[in-house]
């Protein structure tokens, strides 16, 4: 299938950017989305111009590397699909097709389609984890888990860190993100110590690191490739009201 | 937000059971007017009731639009580049449009009060009794008033449907029933309200009331 | 075959770590032998950890912990990013919850046999001791793993074993593990022990006065290089299996970490066992840039089979009447059948590819077929078990699995060699410690499944944190100084390398020349090696090279970020890894594990191992890019379980 698409172009962090059309053509249905830029990418190479750089690593929707935003959504058309197992069948032949990096204040553009998210493990430094060193952990069983518990947090565990909630959302939040991390570990025994202190904190880290403020539009779960609800943005709430009436 | 929002739809549901007068009759719509005035005498002076309820009801207007003004400059600053594809609306509509939804709400609000507190629009003034202000402003020949008023109003609806249950997230809900709950409430809170703020206009429209 | 024109033969190499003595208290005698760091000295001493997968991530987090300072270098934008991330299947521990004859020894006999005997019994043993461990630890840290309804830990079974000891997160095991690790680096971080060093790679190593005192790294946003100093090194970097272009590797994988240590000295150990994993998504076409697993699970219901006729193809699978088709796993392992081990699976696959019975583009492929299950279990229950693997199958290849069978065939998937290690998991140069898929030492010549994450973090969080100290109680060492002539050298050997890249300015990307190369490993050290193959590979490969260095085109600059350079560094340290593959696979004229030699098969096409000519492991040492590397064996001596005949029949 033949293709146009137009990519944004910005060669640094403090350069300006544009969107520049180019044609691909004669792509494979079965291509997928990265693969495409791939091609597109040898192409500009043997050109002498410069190939479009862009995040990936695992291309098995994981390791949440890949960040693009596809004609206005971000990881493109597919719901629950990361941008690396998106396929060229989706689209049409003739299809124009947009595609931007994520646009955040907390994730400014290094270069192209890249951005730096490094805003997302600040967030988890501030108190996204359980404090167990090395060697102090009782038995694995000394903790029944009520399996409806451990099911729950494991759903709100499989967050990939991709930041397509940031991209999608009218206001720039990260909320969904922080609120996935609140809801697996408070919904484990061992994240109970720590419950209280790590809501406010993350918290805080989240506005210290210029995310925009959450007003439950909801468009960070339609976009999210692992579906987290944001019923566990009322978590992280109900959590923070807890935690600060506690002070 | 929520806690101001939720003082909004109190004071909402308040302004509806009163309008709701009317079609008891125009004198009791004028007694509740006047009763409105009344209250807390003789603890409090004729009409102070009312100016501590607008006091009230202006730092929760006041609250509400603060914090959204707060959350507007936090969202603009957060993503000072805006994306060239213009993005899909994916969540709710209602949800998308908050912001434009309350702006159009406080214009409205504004001529509201003009209309029929003040008397400024009203063609029958402000020297008569509140229920013929209401009669001469939704006036047959004045259906384009009747027909903003219900675009108004209708936009308070959505404005209240994703604002409701919003409110309930914020202050913690968080079940799969819980949701579908609040946001039934919400639908069903808005329906309402909306039917019921409709229903005075066009009972005057139609000469049910009049 | 002798030392010839490939390679030649020097001393043998002995592991001087380990203690010898019973098995099983040889873990407990070498902690204790081992000399420690007093907790006030620990923050005068300085290691550095390249990558932050499961080795890496748990080895920095306990390190810190431990009170030393970490530096943590990693090529991705997060540490939690890191390949351990795309494990689908599970983590293996002798916890013998199920009360079925589990233990710490049985799962030792299970891995050193399921190794082909081909690893040290004293790594294995403590693997399978520290194992339980492991267990406790992650679900301190809040690992969500599956529970049974009176909220105890699931466990699930697992290939090559008879016991349930695979401890899962639904197909996400090595995320919740890696984030579980990642998690408590992050505090670490916050603390201010870790300084994390996200987008930067390690281009050299620094060795001063024979010890290694530091690496060389570029700052992959601003291209700027540095020298990073410390008393210890620990590379953390993951598998190689990306020489092979496809691979179910993520796409950064590299082997340079590794391969600059090699060629400053660190043996390099068994380069061609590499492990192929037989249920994988066939390629779609020329276009294809990566892979993708398919949880082995899916052979526990699916049947495998392809046409019995070659010129048939080409037809829809449903066209093919039940008595025309070929279930030849069952056919020719009855008692197995479609659960062989991966190795067999795999093999079988390709021949009767080879064959021209393969279906798909290209002829690489074979069904999977689940239309006995959904008849027998009903589609909702299958749904229920696969349903997530078959919406994956139908994102990427656009078919039904439900409808017509899935096609798959073997791919690149783990590789079992790396750099040498002692028992203390320290390469052949002091202060270079290499754990995870980097090194060699627990697999053997083939892995079992869930056991990679379980090697991972014993290495990272208990193996390591207790060997090192004995080498860092000799510490601190003399400052380093950028001026210092092995610094200034290594620094060079990077830019100037950099700048060759950049200015040979030729006519071929640096993609075509690994897809190349990829195509010469698959072919010939792939999943059948032969005499001649192997030969011909390295004449392709050296031409290649030679090639490469004249006609790449990298375009852009150094003080960028630049995905081509960093590709073209990774493809000429490919390129040499490549062939050293060719030549450990020529020289060893058995079959084993993950190396399957034509010439040394039984007669019915199984493995045959010769063990009193091969029953070593094979490190190379490094003489230059047109030198011959160098053998040093280290012979394996099995006291506990003895080598025996694999059969699946």
């Amino acid at each position: 299938m033949d293709i146009k698409v137009r990519v944004w172009r910005q060669s640094g962090p403090t350069a300006g950017g544009k969107m520049v059309t180019y044609d691909v053509k004669g792509i494979s249905p079965d291509a997928s989305f990265l693969e495409m830029i791939d091609v597109l990418n040898e192409t500009l190479i043997l050109n002498g111009d410069d190939p479009i750089a862009f995040d990936h690593d695992c291309r098995e929707g994981i390791c949440g590397a890949c960040s693009m935003v596809i004609n206005g959504v971000a990881h493109g058309p597919e719901k629950a699909t990361t941008t690396c197992q998106l396929h060229m069948r989706k689209f049409k032949d003739g299809d124009v097709i947009d595609v931007e990096p994520w646009r955040a204040a907390a994730f400014p553009v290094i270069k192209d389609l890249v951005v730096d998210r490094s805003a997302f493990d600040k967030i988890i430094q501030a108190g996204g984890y359980i404090t167990a060193p090395t060697g102090t952990a009782p038995d694995a069983h000394a903790a029944p888990v009520p399996k409806k518990d451990a099911d729950a947090a494991f759903e709100a565990a499989t967050c990939i860190g991709c930041g397509a909630c940031v991209a999608a959302c009218p206001n720039g939040s990260s909320m969904l993100f922080t609120a996935a991390k609140i809801a697996h570990l408070g919904l484990m025994p061992q994240g109970q110590p720590e419950r209280d202190s790590r809501v406010i904190d993350m918290l805080q880290a989240q506005d210290d690191a210029g995310f925009g403020g959450c007003t439950n539009a909801g468009e960070c779960t339609t976009v999210c490739p692992k579906g987290i609800p944001l019923s566990l943005i009322g978590r992280l709430n109900s959590d923070y009201r807890k935690a600060i009436s506690k002070r | 937000m929520a806690v101001s929002g939720a003082l909004l739809v109190l004071f909402l549901f308040a302004h509806a059971a009163g309008n709701l007068k009317i079609f008891v009759g125009e004198t009791d719509f004028d007694h509740y007017a006047e009763w409105l005035r009344d209250l807390g005498t003789p603890l409090l002076p004729h009409g102070w009731f009312l100016w501590l309820q607008r006091i009230g009801l202006l730092a929760g207007i006041g609250l509400h639009i603060w914090a959204a003004t707060a959350l507007t400059i936090r969202a603009k600053k957060a993503r000072p580049v805006k994306y060239a594809h213009r993005p899909k609306i994916q969540g709710s509509y209602a949800a998308r449009t908050m912001r434009w939804g309350g702006v159009i709400i406080v214009l409205f609000v504004i001529y509201h009060i003009l209309d029929l507190t003040t008397g400024t629009f009203n063609p029958a003034g402000g020297d008569v009794d509140p229920s013929a202000r209401v009669i001469a402003g939704f006036a047959p020949d004045r259906w384009y008033v009747t027909l903003f008023y219900t675009l108004a109003v209708v936009s308070v609806g959505f404005h209240l449907r994703h604002g409701i249950w919003s409110a309930f997230r914020t202050l913690g809900q968080q079940t799969t029933k819980g949701e579908r709950r609040a946001k039934a409430v919400a639908l069903v809170l808005s329906v309402v309200l909306v039917a019921m703020y409709l229903s005075v206009p066009f009972a005057v429209l139609t000469g049910l009331v009049g | 075959m002798v030392a010839n024109e490939f390679w030649a033969e020097g001393e043998p190499v002995v592991d001087k770590a380990a203690p010898d003595g019973p098995v099983e208290t040889r873990w407990e005698r070498r902690k204790f032998s081992a000399k420690l760091v007093n907790p006030a000295n620990r923050r005068k001493l300085t290691v550095i950890v390249v990558g932050t997968g499961l080795a890496g991530g748990s080895a920095a987090a306990t390190l810190a912990e431990a009170g030393y300072r970490v530096k943590s270098y990693c090529y991705q934008d997060s540490p939690r990013r890191a390949h351990s991330i795309a494990a689908q299947g599970g983590i293996n521990a002798a916890k013998n919850y199920r009360n079925d004859g589990d233990s710490v020894y049985r799962l030792f006999y299970d891995t050193v046999k399921g190794g082909d005997f081909r690893a040290r019994e004293s790594n294995v043993y403590r693997l399978a001791q520290v194992s339980v461990n492991i267990i406790d630890q992650c679900v301190a840290q809040g690992v969500p793993f599956a529970r049974e309804y009176g909220g105890l830990l699931d466990n699930r079974s697992f290939g090559g074993t008879q016991v349930s000891r695979t401890f899962y997160a639904r197909g996400q095991t090595g995320q919740q593990l890696l984030l579980g690790a990642y998690q408590a680096m992050e505090r670490q971080i916050g603390l201010g022990n870790i300084e994390m060093n996200a987008r930067h790679e390690m281009l050299e190593l620094i060795i001063v006065d024979g010890k290694a005192r530091g690496i060389v790294v570029r700052d992959m946003v601003t291209g700027e290089i540095t020298t990073e100093f410390a008393d210890a090194v620990v590379l953390a970097s993951g598998g190689y299996g990306n020489v092979f272009f496809l691979s179910t590797n993520a796409k950064g994988c590299n082997v340079t970490a590794s391969w600059r240590a090699h060629r400053k000295g660190a043996l390099f150990a068994n380069p061609c066992y590499t492990q192929i994993h037989p249920t994988c998504i066939p390629e779609s076409g020329s276009h294809q840039s990566k892979l993708t697993l398919m949880s082995e699970s899916l052979r526990n219901d699916g049947r495998v089979w392809v046409p019995k006729r070659a010129e048939d193809c080409q037809k829809p699978a449903g066209e093919i009447a039940e008595e025309d088709r070929d279930y030849y796993l069952e056919r020719i392992y009855p008692s197995f059948g479609n659960l062989v081990p991966r190795d067999i699976a795999s093999r079988a696959a390709k021949n009767v590819c080879d064959e021209g019975r393969g279906v798909g583009p290209g002829g690489l492929g074979v069904y999977l077929d689940f239309a006995d299950a959904i008849k027998r279990l009903g589609r909702k229950a299958v749904e229920a078990k696969y349903g997530n693997l078959f919406e994956m199958y139908e994102r990427i290849t656009g078919e039904d699995p439900y409808e017509t069978p899935m096609r798959i065939y073997p791919a690149v998937h783990y590789t079992m060699g790396g750099l040498w290690v002692d028992y203390d998991l320290q390469s052949t140069i002091e202060g270079l410690f290499v754990v995870g898929e980097a090194n060699f030492s627990d697999h053997g010549a083939n892995r079992l499944g869930a056991s990679a994450l379980m090697q991972g973090l014993a290495d990272g969080y208990f193996v390591l944190p207790n060997t090192i100290s004995n080498y860092l109680a000799n510490g601190p060492f003399p400052a380093v100084s950028e001026t210092d002539a092995p610094v200034v050298e290594a620094r060079k050997e990077v830019e100037d390398r950099i700048a060759k890249f950049l200015s040979i300015d030729g006519d071929r990307t640096v993609d075509s020349f690994h897809r190349e190369l990829g195509q010469i490993m698959w072919e010939y050290c792939g999943m059948e090696r032969t005499e001649e193959g192997l030969t011909k590979a390295i004449g392709l490969i050296r031409a290649l090279k030679e090639e490469f260095w004249t006609r790449v085109k990298v375009p852009g600059k150094g003080e960028e970020l630049n995905q081509n350079l960093e590709k073209a560094g990774r493809v000429a340290d490919f390129l040499e890894l490549g062939e050293l593959m060719c030549i450990d696979a020529l020289h060893r004229r058995e079959s084993c594990g993950g190396h399957f030699r034509a010439e040394s098969q039984t007669s019915d096409g199984e493995a045959l191992r010769h063990d009193d000519e091969f029953g070593y492991a094979a490190a190379w040492e490094y003489f230059g890019a047109d030198g011959k590397p160098t053998l040093h064996k280290e012979d394996l001596n099995f006291e506990y379980v003895h080598p025996s005949t694999r059969s699946y029949k």
